[in-house]
């Protein structure tokens, strides 16, 4: 099991690598002027190169993606050249921000995708099972954003009842647990739930109807097994499979929907990030993608390791 | 092949009533969370302002974010030597004294101006202001020795003060200034100069330590600020114009870009006041008693052409048939109304629009007859390709307004084609010259950047003088008219105020008659306002006033 980690651990460094590549020269391929969110249109040319030159955007790319790379490996992701703040002062917060509606979008979608994916597989091909498959195949397809603005519709302009942005009542960007500030979550994590839900239901289902048939499963019951202990065999034989999928799904969910953070306002990596592309925030964005993707890599690493202790063969 | 697996038939029936019991379970958890939601408000006397702009604009000096910075914190925690009179709403928005009380040229010197300074006006932590601080505040964005000096704040306010070479203090309330060239138009540069209190800086001893407790002369004092989320400002009920002492307490100014989450934020009762509501949520925002605020400011939508050799717009029958084939009014009913169609440069009643010849309207025949003359036709359309950006500060409904115009010069023997490209792409190619390859090797021989046309600089200089080509300014077209180059400045060297008007409504008149655009639109800058907001009054102009608002529940 050693080695197996060692070896996924060592394939993780020439992933780095390419990200940070392609993450660093990503944002420069666009079109696009980062000084034009800072400067005025006509600002003169002295001034343009002044400050180009604060900002190191006067050097070649391979020299910048240098500096930057060296900068990055000891945590100094540089300065965002809209907020003059260190990139490390944007990041932390938003990302902490981002991993509490992560936590809840992914907690309540994974929770509701295994039981419905579980019933949907369980009582497979009857009405329940289409029931729950209509409703995986309409969270997976509804656009969240247009989901989010409606439900802003209902609950925040019609109803009245929570509030539609913003992620706690004072304003702050700081989340303290309060049955104020949990109002501010019930809206954005049941938005980002739904897509996740509909996909660990699908994929449960699958993985569960196909077991149920399988001829262990026949075995188990003919050898009197009760109907709760054959599901425990199902489920860890399901596992590998969920566990794989709801992996990627955190880490989409860790980066922060984009569309979701900016409809209501909270202030997590995928509004950073938003901001940071209108404004080419070039600092900004190459801090945040890659932090982004180094979390998804880690988490990916974490669930090929799981999945490894869940079923050995994976090792092989 | 599957075979269906034992299905417990009884257990049906009671999943599915579990299953409803359990949504509307989740529903009633999720109301009964949210009651209350109305105990968020903020108490009586407090202004929640929801802006546009996705950060809380620097708060030192010199803001950020564009006019939008300007309006939300440069005029609201300082105050210039020549401010904005924003306290009417059917004339143009003019000068009045600010930490001035008043300027003139030296007759002497046209080089020289004299600003009294006002007496008895403090900064918010307590010192006076005097002309020590104009003094430093040149310093600070000039003095790149001076230890105040901030290169950022510097490039904000270049482009501002171009003509400004030294400021020098003659007494404790008297300041000269002294410019490169005679320029009649120092207080209207003056005005977008902010003064910072120099005793604060220096007992904080840096610019990121006075950002934490920023200090201004400005009507509102700043509390608190938690970046990306909302910036809180109180009343300063010692400010020196009593006139402008703020009727409400506080003011939380939010940070909202996405017009849909504003217009929820105002329909929750989030905020009391919201920038741009989009035009297809004003009749929800009426029926539900908002009120929209909408006035003319000196902003336009219009088409640049190209000038440079070879440019089919050279040809002053097709710019003016261009002129004559836009439905301007059918554009703002698409826009709800939400427009000033053009009839000029400037919006009309603007106080530099005097009295063109040529009139804009909707006329496709006359216009059809130009094309004819110019030598096009149905079956020979003059084929022009216009770069517009998806979305961006003050181009309204871009894409839409434009497939509006497109419809409409197409039916002029135009065959109007786009260079779509994002906005900050379109400001990047906007500061190309139009002979630059960025523009000719797509043959983009046109663009459509809307404009603020505040003052003489802004609204006629950069773009029509011929040292004013981009990136030296905003002269895209690379237009080199002697007139223009004579008269602005003659204007540039007129002191009496009425006179240099009387010359820019001359030069107006001129790029009407010569079509050297084409015109399309105004914005009218709508604004919705929760019921209970009132006494604000919508200026004609990019700034707006907060103080004379109260809120009355």
């Amino acid at each position: 099991m050693l080695i197996y980690i060692l070896r996924r651990l060592l394939y993780v460094i020439p992933i780095a690598l390419g990200v940070t590549v392609v993450c660093f020269s990503l944002v420069y391929i666009g079109p696009g002027d980062p000084l034009s969110s800072i400067l005025p249109e006509d600002a003169p040319q002295e001034v343009i190169d002044r400050i180009k030159a604060e900002y190191g955007l006067d050097k070649p790319l391979p020299v910048q993606y240098a500096v930057w790379l060296g900068k990055a490996l000891i945590g100094d992701f540089g300065t965002s050249i809209v907020t003059g703040r260190p990139v490390l002062v944007e990041l932390g917060p938003s990302l902490v921000n981002s991993l509490i509606l992560a936590i809840g979008g992914a907690m309540l979608g994974f929770i509701v995708g295994v039981v419905l994916g579980g019933l949907a597989g369980y009582y497979h091909g009857r009405p329940a099972d289409r029931m729950f498959t209509a409703l995986a195949i309409t969270g997976v397809s509804v656009p969240h954003y247009w989901l989010a603005i409606v439900l802003v519709i209902i609950f925040s302009v019609e109803l009245a009842v929570l509030p539609s942005l913003g992620m706690t009542a004072s304003g702050s960007t700081e989340f303290t647990f309060s049955a104020e500030n949990f109002q501010h979550l019930v809206l954005p994590v049941i938005a980002l739930s739904v897509i996740p839900a509909g996909i660990v239901t699908r994929t449960v289902r699958g993985a569960v109807a196909e077991l149920l048939n399988m001829e262990f499963v026949e075995a188990l019951r003919s050898k009197g097994l009760s109907e709760a202990k054959v599901i425990k065999h199902v489920t860890k034989n399901a596992a590998p499979q969920v566990l794989a999928v709801m992996g990627l799904q955190l880490g989409y969910l860790l980066g922060g929907s984009i569309l979701i953070e900016t409809v209501f306002a909270w202030p997590g990596t995928g509004l950073l990030l938003n901001n940071a592309i209108f404004s080419r925030d070039i600092p900004v964005l190459q801090g945040t993608i890659l932090a982004l993707a180094l979390i998804f890599v880690a988490l990916n690493l974490t669930v090929d390791i799981v999945q490894a202790t869940l079923d050995p063969r994976i090792k092989r | 092949m599957m075979s269906p697996v034992r299905p417990p038939l009884k257990k049906k029936p009671t999943f599915v009533r579990r299953l409803r019991t359990a949504s509307l379970g989740i529903l009633a958890v999720a109301a009964a969370a949210g009651l209350g939601t109305h105990s968020l408000q903020a108490a009586d006397k407090v202004l929640r302002v929801a802006m546009t702009a996705s950060d809380i604009p620097i708060n030192i000096g010199q803001p950020d974010q564009g006019f939008e910075g300007f309006r939300f914190m440069g005029y609201m925690l300082y105050d210039t030597l020549v401010l904005w009179d924003l306290s009417k709403d059917k004339e143009s928005a003019g000068l009045m004294p600010g930490l001035a009380e008043s300027w003139s040229v030296d007759p002497e010197n046209s080089k020289r101006w004299i600003f009294n300074l006002r007496k008895g006006v403090k900064f918010h932590d307590g010192s006076d202001f005097t002309a020590d601080d104009v003094v430093w505040n040149f310093q600070k964005v000039r003095d790149t020795k001076a230890p105040q000096y901030e290169a950022k704040q510097a490039a904000l306010v270049a482009v501002r003060i171009p003509a400004l070479d030294q400021v020098n203090k003659i007494d404790d309330h008297t300041v000269e200034i002294l410019t490169k060239e005679p320029s009649a138009y120092v207080p209207y540069q003056v005005s977008f100069w902010f003064m910072s209190s120099q005793e604060h800086w220096e007992k904080v001893g840096s610019w990121a330590e006075f950002a934490k407790n920023p200090s201004g002369t400005g009507p509102w004092k700043f509390v608190s600020q938690t970046q990306r989320a909302k910036v809180e400002m109180e009343a300063n009920k010692d400010y020196w114009n009593p006139k402008r002492v703020p009727k409400v307490d506080r003011v939380i100014l939010r940070p909202i870009p996405e017009p849909s989450a504003r217009v929820a934020a105002l329909l929750s009762g989030q905020v009391d006041f919201v920038e741009a509501p989009p035009p297809d949520a004003v009749p929800r925002l009426k029926s539900a008693g908002m009120q929209i605020v909408t006035n003319a400011y000196p902003h336009n939508w219009a088409i640049k052409p190209s000038r440079i050799k070879g440019s089919p717009w050279n040809d002053v029958r097709v710019r003016k048939a261009a002129n004559l084939c836009i439905d301007r009014q059918g554009m703002n009913k698409m826009l709800g109304g939400l427009s000033v169609p053009a009839e000029g440069h400037v919006p009309p009643g603007d106080t530099w629009f005097g009295n063109p010849t040529f009139k804009l309207g909707y006329k496709p025949d006359e216009a059809r007859k130009l094309m004819a003359d110019a030598g096009h036709s149905a079956e020979k359309p003059l084929t022009v390709k216009i770069a517009i950006s998806t979305s961006g500060s003050g181009q309204m409904q871009p894409l839409p307004m434009f497939e509006f115009l497109q419809a409409n010069l197409n039916e002029c023997f135009f065959n109007v084609e786009a260079e779509v490209m994002e906005w900050n792409a379109l400001t990047a190619f906007h500061r190309k010259p139009a002979d630059d390859k960025i523009a000719t090797s797509k043959n983009v021989n046109a663009v459509i950047v809307s404009h603020a046309l505040q003052d003489p600089y802004s609204g006629f200089e950069r773009f029509f003088l011929s040292s004013r080509i981009s990136p030296a300014g905003s002269n895209w077209g690379m237009l080199k008219e002697p007139f223009y180059d004579e008269m602005l400045a003659k204007a540039a060297n007129t002191f009496d105020e009425e006179q240099q008007n009387a010359i820019l409504r001359q030069v107006h008149e001129h790029a009407v008659d010569n079509a050297q655009w084409i015109w399309v639109t105004h914005d009218v800058n709508p604004r919705a306002l929760a019921p209970h907001v009132k006494g604000f009054v919508q200026a004609k102009s990019w700034f707006q006033d907060l103080t004379p608002i109260s809120i009355e529940k």
